[in-house]
């Protein structure tokens, strides 16, 4: 024997990993980034690949259209605003919730950790809808601001109540890798700092925060990157006419089924999301 | 007036008790050394000085103003800690200027004064991770003397060095004490460390102390059974009124004394170390110079001792 099953199982697992990948992952992309050479035409599906029986005929005709065309930047660049500052709003807020937490003594944090996740023990179109009926005309916010004698305002279907939804809806991904970080971090060090003279404010600014940079940079990416797609809570509580990414990608396929264009602007929020990604891999290698 | 006065000092943590209406006083530079075992809250009495535990009752004095109620970052008093808690995002010479930048000092030609003291130089530049363990340990203090501190609190400054260079260090560790001048008071569980270094050693037990003398005084004439039992395992007898405390290198293997029966032996060196057992069963610990004739195992011998190295023990 002497070693020859661990090393098969070891091999399967591998084989699994890369089958995964394959076949979930580097074939569907590849299918998508074909498609974006492609030709939209009327049919099912409503595409002509880029090359036939005559060989490559493929066309940069949408790749064209995604650099023209103002809408889509401005997509992208609506996209990239509300992505950057909602994972911001959960970092800020996800560092004092997992530096809260962290301190606490050990046997209560697990409690409040469940607290952070309670949100999801409910459904995700659920949570939004109560955002809908809390923000809409008639909603509660506006009847109790009618009690008290003031103007209704116009809350839902704006950047603020889109913000709102997206904050709560990825706070718990931004708190996690942080607590995971600030929990084990030494306190020795914090409590070395303190005794060379530094104020609370000052043993937090010099020691506490980049000790857990890595952490705060992985935390924002994963809130950033999902955030940057986001199709269903700018469509249940965004302004209609700030179109975003996601939103475009999901008009193209299903509305004026133009797939390669679909397909393009997929690849383009790929390539814009690798770059952080490609940042970070940077970063945490260096260390 | 002392430098550090503790009165009646309590903590608790739940159900344990880690310091027991504790008092204990410190002079101007001097060196004290807390012995005691794992949870006799010897690092709790150092962290209650440093300001990181608020003791539940009694008072800290600093050169006679209370400190009970100060944050660490008011408190002339800078700790250098067991794992030596450098800051592994800065370099030795920001970790060394912390303290100054905190006061708003250009660091400069202190750091450049410490560097010099401990033999970093070359090293200002490198991160913690860079660093081996004992320049590590000379860093760490180096940041705890950046301040001038009256008071230095050492826990366990020597414990995660190599043998060969502990001795070494804790001789360069009181040469630092006497040129800054400032008092030092460390923690530590190892005997010959605190008996070698300190000017004055405080055994700890059970939240309390239970002796404080100078090192020599303090191995000679142990005022109790815990203290007797923690220097050097003294065996202990009891006798008419009370317990006695017997250093093994006191007995002698001589006709005449009580006879006794060799269990085991072993050549240790510099001496030789004999377990043998009285008629009455009380085992005793001898140690005999490389010298004497060493007896074997089994070996009827008898056994002898001054009366005067019998040390009375409080109950």
């Amino acid at each position: 024997m002497g070693g020859g099953r661990p090393r098969a199982a070891r091999h399967l697992i591998r084989a699994l990993a890369w089958i995964w990948l394959a076949l979930l992952v580097a074939l569907p992309l590849a299918v998508v980034a074909t498609m974006g050479f492609g030709t939209a035409q009327p049919g099912i599906p409503p595409v002509r690949l880029p090359w036939g029986a005559e060989g490559w005929q493929g066309s940069l005709e949408s790749w064209a259209l995604l650099l023209e065309d103002d809408y889509y930047l401005g997509a992208a660049l609506r996209s990239l605003r509300l992505a950057g500052i909602t994972a911001l709003c959960c970092l800020v807020l996800g560092f004092a919730m997992a530096l809260g937490i962290a301190r606490m003594p050990a046997r209560r944090q697990p409690l409040w950790l469940g607290l952070v996740l309670a949100p999801f023990l409910c459904g995700f179109v659920l949570r939004m809808a109560a955002w809908v009926g809390t923000l809409r005309d008639a909603g509660w916010v506006n009847r109790m601001l009618g009690h008290l004698g003031l103007e209704p305002l116009r809350l839902l279907y704006t950047d603020a109540a889109l913000l709102v939804g997206m904050v709560h809806s990825y706070l718990p991904f931004a708190v996690l890798p942080l607590w995971a970080a600030l929990a084990r971090r030494d306190t020795a060090l914090e409590e070395a700092a303190a005794d060379l003279g530094a104020s609370p404010f000052t043993v937090f600014r010099s020691v506490t925060l980049p000790l857990a940079a890595p952490a705060a940079l992985a935390s924002f990416l994963l809130v950033f990157i999902p955030a940057m797609g986001e199709v269903v809570i700018p469509e249940l509580l965004g302004a209609p006419d700030a179109v975003l990414l996601g939103r475009a990608i999901w008009a193209e396929f299903f509305q004026t089924r133009d797939w390669p264009l679909a397909a393009v602007l997929a690849t383009a929020l790929l390539a814009l999301l690798a770059l952080p990604l490609a940042v970070q891999q940077r970063l945490s290698v260096r260390r | 007036m002392s430098l550090l006065s503790l009165q009646g000092v309590s903590k608790r943590f739940g159900a344990a008790t880690a310091l027991d209406a504790l008092d204990l006083e410190v002079g101007e530079g001097e060196f004290l050394a807390l012995l005691g075992g794992s949870g006799s809250g010897k690092s709790t009495l150092l962290r209650a000085v440093a300001g990181f535990e608020r003791p539940d009752s009694g008072h800290v004095l600093l050169r006679g103003t209370d400190i009970t109620a100060l944050p660490p970052q008011k408190r002339d008093v800078a700790m250098m800690f067991q794992s030596y808690a450098l800051f592994p995002h800065m370099t030795v010479f920001e970790n060394i200027a912390y303290g100054l930048r905190r006061k708003g000092e250009a660091p400069g030609p202190r750091v450049a004064e410490l560097v010099e003291m401990l033999g970093l130089a070359g090293l200002e530049r490198r991160r913690p991770h860079q660093l081996s363990g004992g320049q590590a340990q000379r860093v760490a203090l180096a940041r705890a003397l950046a301040r001038r501190p009256t008071l230095v609190l050492l826990d366990e400054p020597l414990a995660a060095l190599d043998a060969n260079l502990r001795e070494r260090t804790g001789f360069e560790l009181r040469a630092i004490q006497r040129r800054t001048g400032s008092a030092f008071v460390m923690v530590t569980h190892d005997q010959a460390e605190a008996l070698s270094l300190a000017d004055r050693v405080a055994v700890l037990h059970a939240g309390r102390i239970a002796q404080v003398a100078p090192p020599r005084e303090l191995y000679e004439r142990p005022a109790t059974r815990e203290v007797a039992r923690f220097l050097g395992a003294a065996n202990l007898l009891d006798g008419p009124g009370g317990g006695f405390a017997l250093r093994p290198e006191r007995i002698r293997i001589a006709p005449g004394g009580r006879p006794a029966r060799v269990e085991e032996v072993a050549f240790r060196g510099a001496d030789v170390l004999v377990l043998a057992r009285l008629e009455d069963g009380m085992a005793l610990r001898i140690l005999l110079p490389v010298a004497a004739r060493a007896p074997v195992p089994g070996e009827a011998v008898e056994m002898q001792w001054e009366a005067d190295d019998l040390v009375p023990l409080a109950t």
